[in-house]
């Protein structure tokens, strides 16, 4: 088999295996709305509701159909982009959770890429220089990174740099409380705490993967070869970071969307207008279907994001023409 | 976080003998990182376990004159909180419900995940298929949104969050107790078992067990130090532990307002939750290395 036709049916093998984990997603956020005590209806509805009234409603919305029935229709209009209609503020759940989104993604982006480039920068040398001073840093700070409750370390960093020294903001995204973006200082200078408090996770992470993969890529017999070959450092260091390359960067697609999905905790402490404030919104107004939207939303991020993150793990690989 | 996906290509343990588990605390003992790590969670465990005699305060009664004072103030050697109560005792007894809440929900997800895995590895075919594919939905969601999802769905409250953590060990445990008895069903002793005519559960309980509930305890230990901040970072959204209860993450949260009072008294349930995490990951990874567990 050529080694077009063996990525093409890998793709298809990737993309089939996809379609039956976004169905349980849907599933599992269907069942959100009936996990919850009392009925959907509940915060919709007066306390002092006639039971008619109610059981009127519950028809109206369709609450009184089978499980399935429910699920069928709710599916379909999900596929359709109608996330249904927030009970908070009766606008539509789809348009609210694409706005947090954007905020969402810009930040979980930044802190993906600085996590990156720090990690792979200490992961390398780390590996490079087996037991040396850099190398002890590198472990300390990836232990350091997966310990460290993210909220806390946020808290600190505002109070150093936004109480105690007044050098950046402490909250929000921009001048005055606003929620739209703009490409400029004002704007940027509220990112930075937040964007460098998430980093922490992904830099710990990145920094070990990077040190055990070059590491093992330095052991193995081809780099022996090479060197024997005459090779310049410089020209090694292009093959390991060639083989490298590929995990590294699966390792960061996979640390983005956990950073998209996990950012309702820094979201919190920086009051950034993302999914994660809609989130906390939505539960604590009891806003069922903006909650069982935003989660939605994110899974299905994180379930693509996978998909993409495999398919270019598998084109990336130098092995993979060679099969 | 992303420690949950890991752990797919453990591989057995070396075969428990008589003499495995000394070895194993000679290795052990052998490693200062994990021994210190040890000391400080046996400390932690026992101020929980002592809370009531070693607290210098009542940790719910507060006084408005002496709200929010700083370190060393007499009698509030950790200064007070936000409504005058005594810091100290209560990061004290806050150790209690912090301890528990990000203990327990890995202790029950070892369990039912290992019963789920081993299950489905021994069982092998479609069956395991079908559970496996299962699983991997939940691995569809980062493990923080799982757990906001669920509690925030079932609503706020100790008992919910317990559960809704529970839940998302209950994946990563599975997956790694499935691969390690897949590994370990394939191995020449089970097929002997098998082929001198042993019961499916004899084989289990003699021969998979064994082999496998160390190197799934070994990963289910570096959980905790997640489960800690997960558990914690629950009750700091307003979703785990209510007030006036001592909980670290709970304390974070209520404080927050003082950073700009007293900023470090604001920060000190942090270093605890900080300190608790970080000493199970070292002694889980002293663990592993002990026991021999490669990942």
């Amino acid at each position: 088999m050529s080694a077009n036709a063996s990525m093409l049916s890998i793709l298809a093998r990737r993309i089939t295996y996809t379609i039956p984990i976004l169905l349980g997603v849907a599933i599992v956020c269907f069942a959100l709305v009936h996990i919850a005590p009392g009925d959907p209806l509940v915060s919709v509805l007066p306390p002092d509701a006639s039971a008619d009234l109610q059981k009127m409603l519950l028809a109206v919305y369709g609450f009184d159909r089978p499980y399935i029935e429910q699920f069928g229709r709710w599916l379909w209009r999900a596929v359709n982009g109608d996330l249904g209609t927030s009970i908070a503020t009766g606008r539509p759940v789809a348009a609210e959770v694409f706005k947090a989104v954007g905020n969402t993604l810009r930040l979980a982006v930044l802190a993906t890429a600085i996590g990156f480039f720090f990690g792979a920068l200490f992961g390398f040398v780390a590996g490079y220089y087996r037991d040396s001073f850099v190398d002890k840093l590198a472990s300390a700070l990836s232990v350091f990174g997966v310990s460290v409750p993210h909220y806390w370390l946020g808290m600190v960093l505002v109070i150093i740099f936004a109480a105690e020294l007044g050098w950046l903001p402490p909250t929000g995204a921009g001048p005055g409380g606003s929620t739209d973006w703009a490409w400029d200082w004002a704007h940027l200078r509220h990112m930075i705490l937040p964007a460098v408090t998430m980093s922490v996770i992904p830099m710990g992470i990145v920094a070990r993967t990077v040190r055990a993969l070059v590491a093992e890529i330095l052991a193995q017999e081809f780099v022996v070869g090479l060197r024997a070959k005459g090779l310049t450092d410089r020209g090694i260091f292009r093959h390991v970071v060639k083989n490298a390359a590929p995990t590294a960067l699966a390792v960061m697609g996979l640390q983005l969307g956990y950073l998209l999905g996990g950012s309702i905790l820094i979201e919190t402490v920086f009051s950034w207008p993302g999914t994660g404030f809609l989130l906390n919104a939505a539960i604590f107004q009891r806003d069922l279907p903006l909650l069982q939207g935003t989660i939605l939303v994110l899974a299905l991020f994180f379930v693509l994001l996978n998909l993409i993150v495999d398919i270019l793990q598998t084109a990336l690989d130098p092995r993979i023409e060679r099969g | 976080m992303a420690s949950l996906a890991e752990g797919s290509s453990l591989t057995a343990a070396r075969t428990p003998t008589a003499g495995y588990w000394t070895g194993v605390w000679r290795r052990l003992r052998r490693d200062p990182v994990a021994i210190g790590a040890g000391l400080v969670l046996l400390l932690i465990l026992l101020t929980a376990v002592l809370a009531p005699y070693i607290a210098p305060k009542d940790p719910y009664a507060g006084m408005t004159l002496r709200r929010l004072r700083p370190f060393g103030t007499p009698g509030y050697p950790l200064g007070s909180d936000e409504l005058g109560r005594d810091m100290l005792s209560r990061l004290i007894f806050g150790a209690r419900l912090s301890l528990f809440m990000g203990v327990t929900p890995v202790i029950i997800a070892f369990f039912l995940g290992s019963g789920i895995g081993i299950f489905a590895g021994y069982v092998g075919g479609r069956v395991n298929t079908l559970i496996m594919r299962t699983i991997d939905v939940f691995y569809a969601f980062p493990s923080v949104l799982l757990a906001v999802a669920l509690s925030g769905a079932l609503g706020a409250g100790f008992g919910n969050a317990l559960l809704s953590l529970t839940v998302v060990f209950i994946p990563p445990i599975a997956r790694v107790a499935e691969a390690v008895t897949t590994q370990v069903r394939s191995r020449d002793f089970v097929e002997a078992a098998r082929a001198s005519g042993a019961r499916a559960l004899t084989i289990v309980r003699v021969h998979i067990l064994g082999n496998v509930l160390g190197p799934i305890f070994v990963y289910a230990t570096s959980l905790i130090s997640v489960s800690m901040i997960l558990a914690s970072g629950l009750s700091f959204l307003g979703l785990g532990v209510r007030p006036p209860e001592p909980e670290w993450g709970l304390m974070l949260n209520t404080l927050r307002t003082a950073i700009y009072v007293q900023p470090w008294v604001a920060a000190l349930p942090g270093v605890m939750i900080f300190i608790t995490s970080l000493s199970f990951n070292l002694f889980s990874d002293g663990l592993r290395s002990a026991m021999d567990v490669k990942q």
